[in-house]
């Protein structure tokens, strides 16, 4: 119980700070911009992951629908980008100048008005957080409070995403259809393409990333964090000391879309732009995959998680092009089979504790916490086995 | 973006020099045709392109994998065939073409990744690929940036013009008004029924087809249905062309849903060979999923077919057939994948340079003789000239051709009148 009072302990810094070398000095240094944009695109999915574990790996709810969530916040971002990007002198080609071209394409001769507002930079940061937040709430707040759960509320957060993705490719004249919106140029008059633009946007969202690790990590320490892993092991037994559980529930949903969604807004900025293919169920259940291949009770290995499959997509997409499907799928079959916990899973249960014995030898025993059973960054030994 | 086109360029006088250079084997290439040794590396690449003294390399970017691999194996197939036959012949200002392919896996930010990747990483020279318009979409930015060079080859709903794209395809007034016409006088048709999937291709065909049948052949459009891709239930348009009977009903469903579409079109009842139905979606590609007995009768507005009766095709063919084997069949837009690398090597040619820029200045007025669909020639508009033609669908999966037009239609990507 001692360690509640911390806010981190001394192994779960190590573990931050070896994240913070790696995104803030080894990465920039090591590749050129085309490659760090692309860790930057990759980090946009380590936000879900992160919202993942809250949400599924502390309280156990299983979200399949999570890209419901990044691609609100995505095209909340997108909305601005492409407004500013449709100034009528940019458009002088069109029926219509001023608004975006595939309004244009659309015999939409006005902008509607729900797009007004995303004139407004402001309004659209506010929006990214805000509208995600507010409609997990009503999923959770529909789901929760009538106890459904498990199963069904992951075939339901399935739903959800399958019915935005056909909303979004239907309605095409406002939302750019299955095509999305393309060519997002700049922000506030800053150009987002050239190459310092992408150093500039990458250590941007590192810093917010960490400041998501740093959340999560205070849910997980505080009583909250407590309570959601109880939650996940025994939910009756929660309700019966008192606690209401649907409203922790739908709390780690509505962190878990937040979450999402400024990976999504991030995703819009550092790629230029957003279209349906990431709101719908295939995508959702990546982002799923990549928080169990890094091990869905441990935050940092989310992050590891996320950045790892998608580099061996890329590569392995590179090397063989016709294979590659094959190769990914085999691994995430093998990872599954295996090592049930993910990278942390191996890491906690094979390579920390060598770790631990060398210092251990070294000091001769001379710091006993070192061993200590919360002492593990990784934290699934320290929270116990999962329920499922 | 005028940066990013000075990458390489940074010195104005290493600009001159080189342009300098540049002069002196351009002016001894007017002497004759000789690929035996090409001009100096130095000279043809000013922008920093992977060419070296013996190689050119160029990208190949399609999806592999997905749900579009099934369309898009075709056109790799076609730029695989045409590279090789170049590199046979001598290949581009002395050099061989090498191929770096990247799988877009039928995911538009993915074939936005994999340009830019070749672009940026791989410094190919150009690209032939994309497929769908929502992955020219994503890439076109991309290509516009870094400053590459894409060579498109899908018949597409136009609204676009970009100097680093050549359209090898039709765009669409090319490909729909000359087949209303046709069907028109044929038929004497009067009533016309569209249905299409739901995205951007479509819609603006049929935007396009409907102020043609209105305003220039006075007809009526009598239904107008859009499902979304890969919907297999049409039960309820079939009902509703039952109860309107058009005189015409004019399809531009894509992919897979083309195979529900025919064969509930057959179980409904509606007989091809009396019920007029004019495509501009259905090649001898999607007939191989469709199969021949259920669309047999059916009209289809081209600018190739496989059954085109000229040297050039049959020679293309036969070396298709050699490729990749016997039963491969060879649809509109693998034709039109096949004239890309062809293109790019005239261009190449006549620029006497690999630069981008050079490239795209050179485009309009480039010939392709050898082309399997006959004479084509780049427009201003980065578009080809090319004719159009119906083909009726036969039992065997192949069109017999029934109409072209006489002379090459002019692309005209962004049509007055029909906005």
């Amino acid at each position: 119980m001692n360690d509640n009072a911390r806010f981190v302990n001394r192994k779960e810094l190590m573990g931050i700070l070896v994240l913070a070398v790696l995104l803030v000095v080894i990465l920039p240094l090591s590749l050129d911009v085309f490659r760090l944009n692309l860790v930057a695109k990759y980090l946009t999915y380590a936000f879900v992951a992160l919202g993942l574990v809250i949400c599924w790996g502390f309280g156990g709810i299983l979200s399949l629908g999570q890209g419901v969530f990044f691609g609100l916040g995505g095209y909340c971002m997108a909305m601005f980008l492409k407004l500013e990007a449709s100034s009528p002198e940019n458009t002088k080609i069109q029926s219509t100048p001023g608004i975006p071209d595939f309004m244009d394409w659309n015999q939409i001769t006005s902008l509607p008005l729900f797009w007004k507002p995303f004139h407004s930079l402001t309004f659209t940061v506010i929006a990214i957080i805000v509208v995600p937040a507010f409609f997990a709430f009503i999923i959770g707040a529909a789901m929760f409070k009538r106890r459904v759960g498990g199963t069904y509320f992951a075939i339901i957060t399935q739903a959800v995403a399958a019915i935005l993705t056909i909303l979004i490719v239907g309605q095409q004249g406002y939302t750019g259809g299955i095509n999305g919106m393309t060519d997002l140029r700049t922000l506030k008059g800053w150009d987002i393409r050239p190459d310092h633009a992408k150093i500039v946007l990458y250590f941007f969202e590192v810093a917010l990333l960490f400041g998501c690790i740093f959340i999560a990590q205070f849910i997980r320490r505080s009583k909250l964090g407590r309570i959601l892993v109880a939650m996940r092991e025994k939910e009756d037994r929660v309700r019966f000391s008192g606690y209401s559980v649907a409203n922790f529930k739908i709390f780690a949903f509505c962190v878990a879309a937040m979450f999402a969604a400024i990976g999504g807004a991030m995703f819009a900025l550092n790629v230029g732009f957003m279209s349906p293919s990431f709101v719908g169920i295939v995508p959702s259940i990546e982002m799923v995959i990549y928080t169990a291949v890094g091990g869905r009770l441990s935050i940092l290995g989310a992050v590891y998680g996320t950045l790892l499959v998608n580099f061996a997509k890329t590569s392995l997409s590179e090397s063989f092009p016709e294979l590659w499907l094959f190769g990914l799928g085999g691994l995430f079959i093998a990872v599954v089979l295996a090592f049930p916990n993910g990278l942390a899973g191996i890491w906690g249960d094979y390579i920390q504790p060598r770790i631990d014995r060398l210092f251990a030898s070294r000091k001769s025993g001379s710091d006993p916490k070192a061993d200590s059973k919360n002492g593990k960054s990784f934290g699934p030994v320290a929270d116990g086995a999962p329920a499922e | 973006m005028s940066d990013d086109k000075k990458r390489g360029l940074d010195s104005p006088l290493r600009r001159k020099l080189l342009m300098g250079i540049a002069a002196i084997p351009a002016i001894s290439m007017f002497g004759g045709p000789s690929f035996a040794a090409g001009p100096a590396t130095s000279a043809v690449n000013t922008t920093g392109l992977a060419v070296t003294d013996t190689e050119v390399t160029v990208g190949i970017l399609h999806s592999a994998t997905g749900t579009m691999a099934i369309s898009e194996t075709g056109s790799i197939e076609a730029e695989k065939l045409a590279i090789a036959q170049i590199n046979e012949a001598g290949g581009v200002l002395g050099r061989k073409i090498k191929i770096i392919q990247e799988d877009g896996a039928s995911d538009w930010p993915t074939f936005a990744e994999k340009a830019k990747k070749l672009l940026v990483n791989d410094k190919v020279a150009a690209i032939m690929g994309c497929w769908t318009s929502a992955s020219r979409k994503a890439v076109l930015p991309v290509m516009e940036q870094y400053n590459g060079m894409l060579y498109y080859p899908t018949f597409y709903e136009g609204l676009e013009q970009s100097k680093n794209v050549i359209y090898t395809g039709q765009e669409a007034t090319q490909q729909i008004l000359a087949g209303l016409n046709w069907i028109a006088k044929e038929k004497g048709a009067k009533s016309f029924f569209f249905v299409g999937s739901d995205y951007i291709w479509p819609r603006t065909s049929n935007k396009i087809a409907r102020k043609h049948v209105e305003n220039v052949l006075k007809g009526k459009v009598v239904g107008e249905e859009y499902y979304p891709l890969g919907n297999t239930q049409f039960n309820s348009v079939i009902n509703k062309i039952k109860l309107t009977k058009p005189d015409v009903i004019f399809t531009d469903v894509v992919g897979g849903s083309n195979v529900a579409f025919y064969k509930q079109l057959k179980a409904a009842g509606i007989d091809l060979s009396k019920q007029a139905l004019l495509t501009i979606s259905v090649t001898e590609d999607e007939i191989d999923g469709i199969g021949g007995e259920n669309i047999a009768g059916a009209y289809a507005c081209m600018k190739y077919f496989q059954s085109l009766k000229n040297e050039n095709n049959e020679k293309f063919v036969a070396a298709f057939h050699k490729m990749w084997g016997e039963k491969t069949v060879i649809g509109d837009v693998t034709q039109a994948a096949y004239l890309g690398p062809w293109l790019w090597k005239l261009t190449v040619e006549k620029a006497g340079s690999f630069d981008v820029d050079k490239i795209a200045a050179a485009s309009p007025g480039i010939e392709f003789k050898g082309a399997p669909e006959g004479y084509v020639r780049i427009h201003e508009n980065h578009h080809l000239w090319s004719k159009t033609r119906v083909g009726k669908a036969k039992l065997d999966g192949q069109f017999e051709l029934i109409y072209e037009t006489a002379d090459l239609v002019e692309p005209d990507p962004f049509p007055k009148g029909y906005q």
